[in-house]
């Protein structure tokens, strides 16, 4: 140990100091919550606990959510990594255009979110006629709920991906070029090996958000008991019941969701060896 | 450039058809139906006093819990990179929690935990200070929601710092508060201010977790996202929409602010 | 034109879901635990007369929200929302059901009435007896957003009803009353659930505002927290129930959602609302759970305030007297 160790940290008490109030601040704003989360839910013993897991509208509403969830992340998914090889393998005009559009829904308010599909697709809207002639529902029915999931989920797999693909360059894919191999291949055997953990990440995130979304999702989903409540819907149904118990028991299965999705996380970056830095 | 690479056309199709069909239509949709409505009652709108006090909350709140975020999501990200102790890769992923836990539940949660009866709310209670349903309970949960960023926007450009310049000036003499305030703290600022924005420019958006802890008070707790809530639920489109294109030029504003912070960053890099 | 294919299957798959007949009733607030019961009573009596199976799915939130939705496109069958005019706009601006709809069924279609009285903590510690106590200093009162919410609309107009007969009609007077109300209240909720969640659990406030018979799901909930206060007025409110018919011509459930309705006349049904203290129009019903109602004097909507289309606009739409008073 030099005395250049020694000048560039600070000295123990000082340290001490700042550790205890990062895991002062961590626990009470971060941790604690979770915690609540469980302590609220389990209040009234595990019985009513897992009686509440088992209600059929919880049920109904945790299947929603993953058809939900399951239809738009694999769509922003594919957006994700088309949007990024396009703006980190090519230079054109109105790239850094695209770049910030990418990223608009991401500072746009969920409930506008929402809004829009309903000036959209509303009985009033610009297509709400047309679509009510054909018969075909999507405000208030799955496709609106997905299409508002879509659109508040947009941008998280590409922000994952862009910063990732941008800082490894082109130059392994170029040099598969020269070698003849076809785009396909290029982007399965040497593209994808290499950005496959922050995919993983940028798709449970998504995947997280998707799950959890509220505001965007209440303004089209019309509240209907066992067919338009989604998870995080059904927790305020639950809530505004008095079953603050039960809505507290839906609200860990989402909670757990989180843990997993940061468990995951971690994992991945103890495999691919390179410490947090996720830009989100 | 010339172009090596295949798949040009291909994803510049996909991409910008994708984001045509799910961001743009639907947008300018909103901008349209807000257009509709003369310039006149643009600003009869934008002006009223219900507005404009949950534009103050709004932007104010999240301000603030924005600069709460950066004060300690600077001390969070420089313990977490700067120093080795047990615990430490337990913190680091719990940073990302309020990125993972559902805005409603985070809602439900902190309403539970500062309301008058809850287990910090009980406490602040004592001593009548009234987190939930008062603007500092919005300042809460936009603080929650936002912290995330500003450590995230840190921590990498904390772990490419060199220490040269730190050594250099501490054999000059200058103290470790001297190095941190005049050599650190300097380097940091830019990632700082794209670590405050993104939290404010989330902040300013959020919903979920802010009803039901901000009690909803017209003129004193109520947010813009929930204006436009009720406005929808009054009928009136017109209005709901102009108050959303307002937010959204202003959201824009500010991603732009980003991008052009973070191009002058990367030149500073080169 | 693959996607709206696969919109159109979707959404056939969804409708289908289940098998027999599906209903779906958007309804506000204070039902829930109503209508639950009464969808049971009604399903099995469906069953019973046709051999189906029906599931009867139901919405619930601030009437006026509600009342957005089924505008918007949400294919309600039936309607049983917390005021007319909720009803009226539905007519209204979507042309959705009949503007007569209100004479379709007996009783102004109001199967069952109810009525706004006061909720305060066990023992009413700030000695609250009437209207005249909720302008008090250090009085909070707890009650829903007017714009959203039908119970808080009932609410607004029983306050201004005592202030006008106080005032004997002043009108500026009257106004500075009902302000003077507003100003003590703490939290605004969109809905009336919203309002007893935030008076019963979390604590606020020293009254609520509340129709009837959520006051007394609160003791039942809550129980030996609160008592029940009944001011010297209040207001009859008729929460009305309509088919809407264009929904339910295009679903072919027409004559499923009339019976529906025909169904809240029953003795069954209203001894059930009685029991889940609304005040039923059947008389033997009334009489069996009179004790839950006792007597007030009710001021009218119709009489009083000239109807549902005029106070709404006087009192509740942009620029009206409530928001005239909050800017205060």
């Amino acid at each position: 140990m030099s005395s250049t160790h020694h000048v560039t940290t600070e000295s123990k008490p000082v340290r001490l100091l700042l550790i205890a109030a990062a895991a002062f601040i961590l626990g009470l704003f971060l941790l604690l919550p979770l915690v609540a989360v469980f302590a609220e839910a389990l209040r009234r013993g595990w019985e009513l606990f897992l009686a509440s897991l088992k209600e059929e509208e919880a049920w109904s509403a945790v299947k929603l959510t993953l058809m939900a969830a399951g239809l738009s992340v694999p769509l922003n998914t594919l957006f994700g990594l088309s949007a990024a090889w396009l703006v980190t393998k090519f230079r054109f005009r109105g790239r850094a255009f695209l770049l910030s559009l990418i990223d608009l829904p991401f500072a746009v308010s969920p409930v506008i979110a929402g809004l829009v599909w309903v000036l959209l697709f509303g009985a009033h809207g610009w297509f709400g006629p047309w679509l009510a002639e054909h018969d075909i529902r999507i405000i208030f029915a799955l496709p609106g709920i997905v299409i508002a999931t879509v659109f508040v989920t947009f941008p998280f797999v590409a922000r994952e991906l862009i910063p990732l693909m941008e800082s490894q360059g082109s130059d392994q894919e170029e040099a598969a070029v020269t070698l003849g191999a076809g785009g396909w291949r290029i982007f399965r055997s040497v593209t994808l090996p290499s950005i496959k953990w922050g995919l993983m990440y940028g798709v449970l995130l998504c995947n997280a958000r998707a799950m959890g979304e509220f505001g965007a999702v209440s303004v089209v989903s019309g509240h209907i008991r066992g067919e338009t409540n989604t998870l995080p819907l059904h927790i305020e149904v639950l809530y505004n019941e008095y079953q603050f118990s039960a809505a507290f028991a839906c609200a860990t299965i989402l909670a757990l969701l989180a843990l997993v999705t940061l468990g995951i996380k971690s994992l991945v970056e103890h495999l691919s060896g390179h410490s947090s830095n996720g830009r989100h | 450039m010339k172009r090596v690479l295949p798949g040009f056309g291909l994803t510049m199709g996909f991409t910008v058809a994708y984001l045509g069909l799910v961001v743009l239509i639907p947008l300018v949709a909103l901008f349209i139906k807000a257009a509709g409505i003369g310039w006149h009652e643009w600003l009869e709108i934008l002006t009223s006093p219900r507005v404009l006090a949950a534009a103050k909350l709004t932007f104010g709140a999240s301000f603030c819990a924005a600069l709460l975020s950066s004060v300690t999501g600077l001390l969070v990200a420089w313990v977490l990179v700067r120093y080795e102790f047990p615990g430490r890769r337990f913190l680091d992923g719990m940073v990302d929690l309020p990125f993972a836990l559902p805005t409603a539940v985070a809602g439900i949660t902190l309403t539970a935990i500062y309301a008058p009866n809850g287990w910090i709310g009980e406490h602040l209670a004592k001593h009548g200070i009234q987190a939930a349903y008062n603007p500092l309970g919005v300042f809460i949960a936009l603080t929650f929601i936002g912290f995330p960023f500003v450590v995230r926007t840190l921590q990498p450009v904390m772990e490419d710092l060199g220490k040269e310049v730190e050594e250099a000036a501490a054999t000059l003499g200058a103290g470790r508060w001297t190095v941190f305030w005049r050599v650190i703290l300097p380097m940091l600022v830019p990632a700082l201010i794209t670590g405050f924005t993104l939290a404010f420019a989330r902040a300013i958006g959020e919903y979920g977790s802010v009803v039901f802890i901000s009690g909803n008070l017209p003129m004193k707790t109520e947010i813009l996202p929930l204006l436009i809530v009720s406005q929808l639920e009054q009928f009136k489109y017109g209005a709901a929409a102009v108050i959303a294109a307002g937010m959204l030029i202003v959201s824009f504003a500010l991603l732009f602010l980003i991008n052009l912070l973070q191009r002058r960053l990367d030149w500073q890099h080169r | 034109m693959k996607t709206f294919h696969l919109i159109k299957l979707t959404s056939i798959l969804l409708a289908s879901a289940a098998f027999g007949d599906q209903l779906l009733n958007v309804s506000y607030d204070p039902t829930r635990e109503f209508y639950q019961e009464f969808n049971a009573s009604f399903a099995k009596k469906w069953k019973q007369e046709t051999g189906k199976s029906l599931v009867v799915k139901q919405s619930h939130g601030g009437s006026g929200k509600q009342s957005r939705s089924v505008i918007d496109g949400l294919a309600a069958d039936v309607v049983t929302l917390a005021l007319s005019g909720d009803i009226d706009a539905i007519a209204n601006k979507a042309n959705l059901l009949p503007r007569d709809w209100q004479t379709k069924l007996p009783n102004n279609s109001a199967p069952y009435t109810s009525t706004i009285v006061f909720v305060v903590r066990k023992g009413n510690p700030k000695g609250i007896k009437d209207w005249g106590d909720l302008v008090r200093d250090g009085v909070q009162v707890i009650t829903p957003n007017p714009k959203t919410s039908g119970g808080a609309r009932w609410n607004y107009l029983a306050a201004w009803a005592y202030a006008d007969r106080k005032f004997g009609g002043d009108e500026s007077k009257v106004k500075e009353f009902v302000a003077a109300l507003y100003k003590n209240v703490p939290v605004l909720d969109t809905g009336a659930r919203g309002s007893t969640t935030t008076f019963a659990q979390r604590g606020i406030g020293d009254v609520f505002l509340s129709w009837e018979n959520e006051a007394h799901l609160i003791a039942k909930e809550f129980p030996g927290k609160t008592q029940i206060v009944i001011p010297s007025i209040s207001i009859l409110a008729e929460p009305p129930v309509a088919v809407v018919e264009k929904n339910a011509k295009k679903r072919g459930t027409e004559a499923l959602a009339k019976a529906y309705l025909e169904h809240l006349y029953s003795a069954e049904a209203q001894d059930l609302a009685g029991k889940h203290f609304y005040r039923p129009r059947d008389a033997k019903a009334y009489a069996k759970w009179s004790k839950n109602f006792p007597k007030i004097q009710l001021v009218n909507i119709d009489r009083d305030f000239g109807g549902w289309t005029k106070a709404q606009k006087k009192h509740f739409d942009d620029g009206g007297t409530f928001d005239e008073i909050q800017q205060r």
